[in-house]
C-alpha cells in the first residue's frame, strides 16, 4: 500500500513539474547551471569507465572464442553489440543514479532540511518546477553523452584488440560494420531518453519529500539509488521486450 | 491584520492545535510564546499556508484562507515575508542575490531599480560590506539579517519571524529584536513572531499569544503579562529567578 502511495504521489509530482513555470530569465539560468552539473560533470567518469570497460568487453570475447573456426571480426561486432544495446544505455545509467542521483537527492534533501524548500513556497513559488524542471531539461542531454560513451566503449575495445593482439585493426572494423542495424541505435537512444527522465525524476522526488535531518539526507539517497537503478531495470527489460521481442 | 478561529490541527491522529482562535494586529509585533512542544511552529505554519487546518479559519483582509484560490492564494504569499529559524537562506546564492531573489521572481523592474532596492534594505538591516558573500562565509547574526532584507524586500504586508533569536548572543538577540520591531512600524506591517526568549517578549511583545499543550492558555500585551496571575503563564515566563526579581520590582514600582 506504502509503495502504490509513493508512485502516486511521484505522479502527482511530476504534474506539478509542469505547472505554474518559473520565469525564463531565472530558468534559463537554472538550466544552463543544471547542464554544467548534470551533464558535463558527469564527463570525466563516462568516458573513464566506457573506454576500459568497452576494452574489457573486447578481450573477453576473444579470450572465450577457442574455435579456430571462429572469425576474428567477431571480437569486433560483439564490442559493437554490447556497448550500443546495453552497455552504454544501461550501465551507463546505473552508474549516472549513482553519480548524478545521489547529487540530486542529497541536495533537494538539503534544501528541505533546513528549510530552503519552505522559503520558495511561502514566497508563493512552485518549488518543484523551480528545483525539478531545469534538472529534467538539462538532461534531455543525455543522449548526447550516451553517444560519447558508445563511441568511446568500442574505441576502447578497439584498442585493447589491436594491442592485445587479439585481432587486426581491418578485421575489428569489418566486425564493427556486419549486419549493422540502425534501429539497434534508435532502440539504445529511446531507452536512453526513458533512463534520462526517471534520473532526474525519481532522485528529485525522494529529496523534495524527505523528511527529517543530515542522517536522513544520506538515507534518502541510497534509497534513491536503490530505487533509481531498479526502475531503468524493468523499463530496460519492458523497452527491450516492446522494440526487440 | 490576521484573525484566526477556532483552529485545529493534528498530525496521524494525535492533537496539536485544539481551538486556537486570536487576532494578529497591523503595525504591531504580535508574539506566539510557549514551551517546546506547545504547537508554536505548527500554528506558524499554519498561518503561513504550509500546513492546512483540519478545522477553522485563518482570515487575511477579511478573506479566508482557505476559501481563495490559487491565483488569491499566490497573490497573498507575495505579501508576505518570512524569516526561518535557521534563516533558509540559498546557500548557492551570495547576499545580495538572496535578497534579491523575491524582485527577480516577481517583479519585472529594470536591474538597476532591483539593485538600487537590494543596497536599500541591505542598508537597513546594517549590512554594507556583505553584498557579494555566500550566507557560509557569514556570521548567524549576519544570516538573520539577510533573511529580514530578503523578507522586507518585496515590501510584505505580513512578516513572520520563527525564532528569529536562537542561536544569536544576547547583544545580537536584542539588535534583531529591535530591527524586527522597528520594521514593523516603519513600513506598519503585521509581524508575527514565534519565539520563547523572555527578552523579546518584555522587549517587544506589543500582542502576545501563549500556548499551551497545543491550547491558547493566555493572551495580552508585555505589560500585562506582568501583572496576570494565570498559572500557565507565570510559571513558564518567571521560570528563572532573574525574571521573578524583575516582575516584582514591576509589581512594587507600580504600587
Amino acid at each position: 500500500m506504502k509503495y502504490f502511495e509513493a508512485i502516486g504521489k511521484y505522479f502527482l509530482m511530476i504534474r506539478e513539474v509542469f505547472s505554474r513555470p518559473t520565469k525564463w530569465g531565472i530558468m534559463k539560468n537554472l538550466i544552463l547551471k543544471e547542464v554544467d552539473d548534470l551533464i558535463y560533470g558527469s564527463l570525466g567518469i563516462l568516458i573513464f569507465i566506457s573506454f576500459f570497460v568497452g576494452g574489457v568487453v573486447a578481450i573477453q570475447t576473444a579470450l572465450n572464442m577457442d574455435s579456430p573456426l571462429l572469425p576474428k571480426y567477431l571480437v569486433g561486432f560483439a564490442t559493437r553489440q554490447s556497448v550500443i544495446l546495453e552497455f552504454a544505455p544501461t550501465f551507463i545509467s546505473i552508474i549516472m543514479a549513482g553519480k548524478v542521483g545521489s547529487y540530486i537527492t542529497s541536495s533537494i534533501g538539503t534544501m528541505r532540511v533546513t528549510e530552503q524548500i519552505d522559503a520558495l513556497e511561502v514566497m508563493g513559488v512552485n518549488a518543484l518546477n523551480y528545483l525539478v524542471f531545469p534538472k529534467i531539461t538539462a538532461m534531455l542531454l543525455y543522449p548526447f553523452i550516451i553517444s560519447i560513451s558508445m563511441f568511446l566503449g568500442i574505441l576502447g575495445g578497439w584498442t585493447a584488440s589491436v594491442l592485445g593482439g587479439f585481432s587486426t585493426s581491418a578485421e575489428f572494423i569489418d566486425g564493427l560494420q556486419i549486419d549493422f542495424k540502425p534501429f539497434h541505435v534508435f532502440y539504445a537512444f529511446a531507452k536512453t531518453v526513458v533512463f534520462a527522465f526517471i534520473l532526474a525524476t525519481i532522485p528529485s522526488f525522494h529529496g523534495f519529500y524527505m523528511k527529517g535531518g543530515a542522517l536522513e539526507v544520506g538515507k534518502a539517497s541510497t534509497t534513491s539509488f536503490v530505487w533509481t537503478s531498479v526502475v531503468i531495470i524493468i523499463i530496460n527489460y519492458i523497452i527491450t521486450q516492446m522494440l526487440l521481442g | 491584520m490576521i484573525f484566526v478561529e477556532n483552529l485545529h490541527k493534528s498530525f496521524d491522529g494525535s492533537p496539536v492545535l485544539n481551538g486556537i482562535s486570536t487576532s494578529f494586529e497591523k503595525g504591531k509585533t504580535n508574539l506566539i510564546i510557549g514551551q517546546s512542544g506547545s504547537g508554536k511552529t505548527v500554528f506558524l505554519k499554519c498561518l503561513l499556508g504550509l500546513f492546512t487546518p483540519d478545522e477553522g479559519n485563518i482570515i487575511y483582509n477579511g478573506e479566508a484562507y482557505a476559501e481563495m484560490d490559487d491565483v488569491k492564494k499566490r497573490d497573498l504569499r507575495q505579501d508576505m515575508g518570512m524569516v526561518f529559524q535557521g534563516s533558509a537562506l540559498f546557500d548557492s546564492m551570495t547576499v545580495e542575490e538572496n535578497v534579491m531573489f523575491p524582485l527577480k521572481m516577481f517583479t519585472n523592474n529594470p536591474i538597476s531599480e532591483m539593485q538600487e532596492r537590494v543596497d536599500f534594505v541591505l542598508e537597513r538591516v546594517n549590512l554594507v560590506d556583505a553584498h557579494h558573500k555566500f550566507p557560509s562565509e557569514i556570521s548567524g547574526g549576519m544570516q538573520k539579517r539577510v533573511a529580514i532584507a530578503r523578507a522586507i524586500v518585496n515590501n510584505p504586508k505580513y512578516l513572520f519571524c520563527d525564532e528569529p533569536n536562537s542561536g544569536l548572543d544576547p547583544k545580537t538577540a536584542i539588535v534583531i529584536d529591535n530591527l524586527v520591531q522597528e520594521i514593523t512600524q516603519e513600513y506598519d506591517i503585521t509581524t508575527v513572531i514565534n519565539t520563547h526568549d523572555m527578552n523579546s517578549v518584555m522587549e517587544i511583545g506589543q500582542k502576545i499569544v501563549f500556548l499551551k499543550d497545543g491550547y491558547k492558555a493566555w493572551e495580552g500585551s508585555n505589560k500585562e503579562i506582568f501583572k496576570t496571575d494565570n498559572e500557565a503563564v507565570t510559571n513558564f515566563v518567571y521560570s528563572s529567578e532573574l525574571f521573578k526579581k524583575v516582575r516584582q520590582m514591576y509589581i512594587e514600582e507600580r504600587n
